[in-house]
């Protein structure tokens, strides 16, 4: 089995080789079944659509295998605190109307299917939506109550219990009809150079993945895994807010969680992974 | 991550805005990538280009290999290792890719470190908010000056 580039390792190439031949740490050949039971399709031929990459990967590839250790038990998985939190919140009532999530749809099983197609276009809405979109707009009009933060921690985690039983069905988001413009809109903010360091998504997560960048193993950025719980802040992050984080770190004026330039990213970012399978609530560092 | 760049840019720049002979980040002459004559009218310092290159405003390890620098943990891998750079590179080629690399390699991922137009969505350092006022190049003119002295000591050959 191949390790991923550790410090250690890294530092013993580098002093006996003089630099010369660092090889890039491309994924590990590791493969991922969550309990025992659910095989988890972490690298696959990229979609059609995709010009520049002929293999998609998971991030969890990317990862130490300590890191990985943690995704392959729900009992280890730290997200799992949240995402219980969550399915008891499903059946509490909320809002003037007096009805939980269960009081339409039923069982959470229910939801089986819906993380793997989502953000999608709404017709009733006429516009793309995110997950956290449709749960913000049950939680308004048909339960009468307050909207949760776009990523704040009670939206994090029905979203992740959402995505949990999901998991194991391929990422099949929809790209072409009504969703294509938002789609060709997140496209373009992708290959965008922004901020002072003019770095765009692609710079890193297309033309860098494997390799270093500080202390940093880049992946491809792909959302198959989200939400994430991260070992560095201890709790459940949200896509919109790991793409705030990524355009911060170019020095660039970052678009708003939510908002309309992020709703097309993730739509774009999404289809990039269509194939792989639904990871939600995964654990990276 | 962690931040490639952060640091007191600004209160560098200030500082060395007052010299005279600098060249203002508009006004650099690139002759086939290269500039001439030093940015800041002062020669380069290779101790402080040595700091310059882990972290805070250059941060070029983040990218760059440098044996040199084996004592700082980290260094990244998508740029190619600096060591012998200035057996491959004159004094006039390094301060003009230290300076704005694009103009050496067109569409590097190398960031430009003595620009200060044609961003976008340019930030307020790493807060996410945009960027208010004038605006100062990632390095001063004297700091690529020290940045180039400190390359020109990697020698291999
Ligand atoms: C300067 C480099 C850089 C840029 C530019 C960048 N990222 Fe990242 N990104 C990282 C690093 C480093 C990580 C953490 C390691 C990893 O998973 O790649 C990361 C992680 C991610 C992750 C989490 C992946 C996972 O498996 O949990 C996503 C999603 C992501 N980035 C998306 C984006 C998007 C979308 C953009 C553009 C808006 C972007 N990134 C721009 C460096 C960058
Ligand atoms: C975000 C990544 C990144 C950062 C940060 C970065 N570089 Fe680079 N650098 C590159 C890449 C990529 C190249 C290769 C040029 C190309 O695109 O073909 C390069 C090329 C170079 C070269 C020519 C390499 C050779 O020996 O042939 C030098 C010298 C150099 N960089 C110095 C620096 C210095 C000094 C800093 C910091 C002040 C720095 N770089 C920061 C990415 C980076």
């Amino acid at each position: 089995m191949k390790q991923p580039i550790k410090l250690k390792g890294c530092i013993a190439i580098l002093a006996a080789a003089g630099f010369a031949a660092v090889a890039h740490a491309d994924p590990d050949e590791d493969q991922l079944t969550v309990n025992g039971e659910i095989e988890m399709v972490t690298e696959v031929d990229a979609p059609a659509h995709m010009e520049n990459l002929d293999t998609i990967y998971s991030g969890w590839r990317f990862r130490s295998d300590e890191t990985q250790a943690f995704q392959m038990d729900d009992f280890d998985n730290p997200a799992m605190i949240f995402v219980e939190a969550a399915a008891e919140t499903w059946d509490i009532a909320d809002g003037f109307e007096g009805k939980s999530c269960s009081s339409c749809h039923n069982d959470i099983e229910s939801m089986a299917g819906v993380r793997a197609v989502y953000p999608k276009w709404s017709e009733t809405a006429g516009e793309v939506r995110t997950l956290e979109h449709q749960i913000n707009d049950c939680r308004e009009n048909r339960m009468g109550a307050e909207k949760w933060k776009y990523t704040g921690g009670d939206m994090a985690a029905m979203v992740g219990l959402i995505s949990s039983v999901s998991r194991g069905l391929p990422i099949n988001v929809a790209i072409d009809g009504p969703a294509q413009e938002t789609w060709e809109k997140g496209k373009e903010i992708y290959y965008t150079r922004y901020g002072q360091l003019e770095l765009s998504c692609a710079n890193c997560h297309e033309d860098s993945y494997g390799m270093m960048i500080r202390a940093d193993h880049l992946s491809q950025g792909q959302i198959n895994g989200f939400p994430t719980y991260r070992l560095k802040n201890t709790k459940l992050n949200s896509v919109h807010a790991r793409f705030k984080g990524c355009v911060r770190d170019t020095r660039a004026h970052t678009f708003k969680p939510g908002g309309p330039e992020f709703i097309a990213l993730e739509l774009y970012v999404a289809s990039r992974a269509n194939g792989l399978s639904v990871e939600g609530p995964s654990v990276r560092n | 991550m962690k931040h490639l760049f952060s640091g007191a840019v600004l209160a560098a720049f200030a500082a060395t805005a007052a010299n005279a002979d600098t060249v203002a980040p508009k006004d650099v002459v690139f002759e086939d990538g290269a500039v001439a004559a030093s940015l800041s009218g002062a020669a380069g310092n290779a101790q402080e280009g040595a700091k310059i290159m882990n972290k805070g405003a250059g941060n070029c390890i983040a990218c760059h290999e440098v044996s040199d620098l084996s004592n700082l943990p980290f260094h990244g891998e998508i740029g190619p290792p600096l060591d012998g750079a200035a057996d491959r590179w004159s004094e006039a080629e390094l301060r003009g890719i230290v300076a704005n690399a694009k103009v050496m390699f067109e569409g590097t991922m190398m960031p430009s470190f003595y620009k200060t137009d044609g961003f976008v969505r340019l930030g307020d350092a790493y807060t996410g908010k945009a960027h208010e006022g004038e605006v100062a190049p990632l390095l001063s003119a004297q700091q690529i000056e020290d940045v180039v002295a400190y390359l020109m000591t990697l020698k291999e050959e």
